[in-house]
């Protein structure tokens, strides 16, 4: 796992002991199984996620009382190499309608060996959320409260 | 250095949380820290560095504040927020043998 960062993007990267055609097929379709569950926007107790397998397809959340929060558009769908979609999520931690506003993220899939599948993702295009970072900073708390998070998951994955 | 990077120290995590309250000049963040003026220009050096933090004159004072932008803050977020996530998919994809 390792992080780096450019002007407007930030990539982050991943090996998985796992074939490529499953590693895509968890990132997409199983995207419910490893989401961070405290980052849903959606009003309502989470029931699933989905991830719909075509261009012009949304990620979305649906709750139990059946609310919906269409937060992604699938914008490439390449199986199982590559994904791009959309991050309709304003700085103010709402859906954001105006797609001139809207982040991209990329991931691409490439076969390592038959069992190992390393994972790329580049988040771009960061600067059209425009200015209003400090109300997103105050909704998801300080920077600490991600480094203990992350410390939890890596204890986890290495296990 | 990165926004991540730059704030993964402990001095420079606690001068970012006092500027996020507004602006400062050096002797006044230094007051309330327990490191001298000289490291406290040091440390907003590296935050300015970083693209976290600038500066302005303020008649003979010198005025420090988060970048107004954000940008830099905002891929420090989404840099944590991603690696945690691949960890966590990384966990998933390995379980589900």
């Amino acid at each position: 796992m390792s992080a780096q960062i450019t002007d407007t993007a930030v990539q982050a990267s991943v090996v998985v002991d796992a074939p490529i055609d499953k590693a895509f097929t968890v990132f997409t379709t199983d995207i419910g199984t490893w989401w961070p569950p405290e980052h849903h926007i959606l009003e309502g107790e989470l029931a699933e996620m989905i991830f719909e397998p075509r261009v012009g397809g949304h990620v979305y959340d649906r709750a139990t009382n059946g609310n919906e929060c269409h937060w992604a558009r699938v914008l490439v769908y390449e199986p199982p190499t590559r994904i791009v979609f959309s991050w309709d999520i304003s700085l103010q931690w709402q859906l954001e309608p105006d797609q001139e506003r809207t982040s991209e993220i990329e991931v691409r899939f490439i076969a390592e060996s038959p069992d190992r599948t390393r994972v790329e993702l580049e988040h771009r295009k960061l600067d059209r959320h425009g200015d209003g970072w400090e109300s997103m900073r105050d909704a998801v708390g300080s920077p600490e409260g991600w480094t203990v998070g992350l410390m939890r998951f890596a204890e986890q994955a290495a296990s | 250095m990165t926004p991540v990077a730059a704030l993964g120290d402990g001095t420079r995590l606690a001068i970012f949380e006092l500027l996020a309250q507004g602006p400062s000049a050096v002797g006044e963040l230094a007051s309330q820290l327990p490191v001298s003026r000289p490291a406290v220009s040091q440390h907003l050096k590296v935050l300015k560095e970083a693209g976290l933090v600038i500066d302005r004159a303020e008649g003979t004072r010198r005025l420090y504040q988060l970048d107004p932008s954000g940008l830099a803050e905002l891929k420090a977020y989404f840099d944590r927020f991603w690696n945690y996530a691949l960890v966590s998919f990384k966990t998933a994809v390995e379980r589900e043998k």
